[in-house]
């Protein structure tokens, strides 16, 4: 929201000197009663990673211009913020139509000189992990949580015992109305997102049938108009709900609906609202969770004070602001079972002249897998399945072709079996 | 930081060494859990999987066949559509006969609670399986997707039986024809 970040006052002017940061300065400059002996050497080395820390910020939208207008008030003075979108409201009205990445980054750099902010206006999924590896540290303020799994997953499957520069602090924000959370991650070595996804409130969804048969709300008439009307009458046109057209053609029908139940209330703003699953943000709601994603970030990168996510500590901070106030803080515990950090990928020495179904043998005959009935596959490729019957038929066949067919160097496979709580991942490794 | 990573080289020493991290496409988070499910998935005689494209284990088709209740010796099949947020989100399920049922409407979308408002993560692809089983043993017209159908059960169910059972030979039902579904 970079209408807000104007509202923010600036304090001093950037001379170029350090004059700006002088009271940040005198903070990083002196132990305090809870600074680390062991970890933090005052002065110059803290000041310097603020000053050299990369941070790479995901999301531009609410929480996420929160974050950068944060980090750079702080002293950061590289950052790259990724976000998909384009504006369409929120932001001021000569930038609609803009990439929401590109404007909020001009904005913020224009604030604080010296700060330099790196726009990207697409997909995290576009960057690969020599991209990621560049930044110390990432703070997500996003509002999907496809992108969070992605990035988590991502993050955890760099981790390289060769390279300490490998581990990518994770910092995630997310609110929702009155409601949000912070929560840091070290990844394969505290909880992830992943073995937080029950944490995520389920979207409230009505039953089918009181859609189809008995709207109480404004809203049941939307929800009718978009997952039964529109597949009756526009099955082969897919949704876009960035298109007005299809949001008109949506509000028309649940406005008739709602004259034919007498239900009132049925606004074009409701039907994207409700089409878009978009929560209505409190921006002082993010305010707070940037603030403390921020301050997370300051304490990791300084070292200046304890932070979230130290391994056996609290690693997740809960705020709601809807029933009075109320925040807590716990430890999230790392799940043994966790698809994606409970058990990491591991090598697997294979030669590229044998067969699938060699390599099937060899699993069962692992002391630690003894696999009787597994499944493999790569991201792209089903390998082989021994269950259900009909991947069985399919797949069979595979299991006499070479592993150099089925399998690249380097590339990761998953084995699942009915036996085993957990997925074995491993990494083919051409021997 | 610097400690975190002292941290990290201890915890590592505690476990077998790993070697550095794949570079290609990881196998992403649903697709695990998929496979997990799909290994796990017990299907009795009456019903069997189709994969169109095998390497796609998002995207399937699932064949029914009661061998008892009101819609015994029916083939119906279902499309399962499961996206990358998979288990936090549902998979998408429908019927893609037209059928006289009470808790399916004409365009194949099915009521099923775990397949909506009551849908946790902690469910997998067997109770999916276990609750469309269900629905067609026992339909029930307290959650009515087809109003005739459920008006049609609860008033009477000779009448109602009789209606699916010209239903699925592909006949009409107050002036609405059918699929026809058994052979």
């Amino acid at each position: 929201m970079a209408a807000e970040v104007a509202a923010q006052p600036v304090n001093g002017t950037a001379t170029g000197s350090r004059a700006r940061w002088k009271h940040m300065d005198t903070l990083l400059s002196r132990p305090g009663a809870y600074t680390d002996e062991d970890d933090f050497a005052p002065g110059s080395v803290p000041i310097g990673n603020i000053e050299q820390s990369r941070i790479l910020v995901i999301g531009a939208g609410g929480l996420g211009c929160e974050i950068l207008k944060n980090l750079a008030l702080s002293g950061f003075k590289h950052i790259d913020v990724i976000d998909m979108d384009t504006i369409d409201f929120l932001f001021r009205e000569k930038d609609v139509g803009k990439a929401k990445a590109s404007v909020a980054a001009e904005f913020v750099m224009k604030r604080c000189p010296g700060c330099v902010i790196t726009p990207y206006a697409g997909k995290i999924q576009d960057k690969d992990e020599d991209y990621y590896m560049q930044f110390n540290l990432v703070i997500c303020g996003l509002d999907s949580i496809e992108a969070r799994r992605w990035i988590n997953a991502t993050l955890v499957g760099m981790v390289d015992m060769e390279n300490p520069d490998s581990l990518k602090p994770l910092i995630d924000g997310g609110t929702e109305g009155f409601k949000g959370q912070s929560r840091v991650i070290f990844p394969t070595m505290t909880s992830c997102i992943e073995c937080q996804l029950d944490m995520h409130a389920p979207r409230a969804a009505v039953p089918l049938c009181t859609l189809a048969t008995i709207p109480r709300q404004p809203q049941h008439c939307i929800e009718w108009a978009h997952i039964i009307k529109w597949e009756e009458e526009r099955k082969d046109l897919v949704l876009d709900t960035d298109d007005p057209e299809h949001i008109t053609w949506l509000y028309q029908k649940a406005l008739g609906r709602a004259k034919e139940f007498k239900i009132e209330g049925v606004t074009y703003s409701m039907t994207q609202g409700v089409v878009k699953n978009i929560i209505p943000a409190i921006a002082s709601t993010n305010a707070i969770v940037a603030a403390s994603c921020c301050n997370e970030a300051f304490k990791i990168v300084t070292s200046a004070a304890s932070f979230l996510g130290t391994p056996g500590e609290n690693n997740y901070m809960l705020y709601t602001g809807d029933a009075s106030i109320y925040t807590y803080t716990f430890e999230h515990q790392k799940k043994d079972d966790c698809p994606v950090c409970g058990n990491l990928p591991k090598d697997l020495f294979v030669n590229p002249e044998s067969t699938l179904g060699e390599l099937v043998e060899g699993l069962a005959e692992r002391p630690e897998a003894q696999l009787k009935k597994p499944n493999l596959r790569t991201e792209e490729k089903t390998l082989y399945y021994s269950s259900p019957a009909s991947l069985e038929e399919s797949t069979r066949p595979n299991l006499k072709r070479k592993i150099s067919e089925m399998l690249a160097d380097g590339e990761e496979f998953a084995v699942s079996d009915p036996a085993f709580e957990i997925n074995f991942r491993f990494i083919a490794r051409y021997a | 930081m610097l400690k975190i990573w002292s941290m990290k080289q201890q915890q590592q020493k505690n476990e077998a060494a790993a070697g550095p991290a794949a570079k290609k496409k990881k196998v992403t988070a649903a697709q695990l859990r998929v496979q997990k499910d799909l290994s796990e998935l017990a299907l009795p005689q009456t019903m069997k999987t189709v994969f169109p494209n095998p390497d796609d284990i998002l995207n399937f088709t699932l064949h029914l066949t009661p061998d008892e209740g009101l819609y015994k010796s029916g083939s119906f099949s279902f499309t399962f559509a499961i996206s990358q947020n998979f288990p936090h989100e549902p998979p998408k399920v429908k019927c893609q006969q037209k059928i006289y049922h009470p808790n399916i409407d004409l365009e194949g979308n099915i009521c099923l609670n775990i397949l909506r408002e009551d849908w946790k993560p902690v469910l997998n692809l067997n109770a999916v399986v276990v609750g469309l089983q269900f629905l067609f043993l026992e339909p029930n017209a307290s959650d009515p997707l087809n109003k005739e159908a459920a008006a049609d059960l609860q008033g009477d169910r000779d009448r109602f039986k009789r209606n699916v059972r010209s239903s699925m030979q592909g006949g009409s039902v107050k002036g609405e024809s059918f699929d026809k579904v058994v052979k």
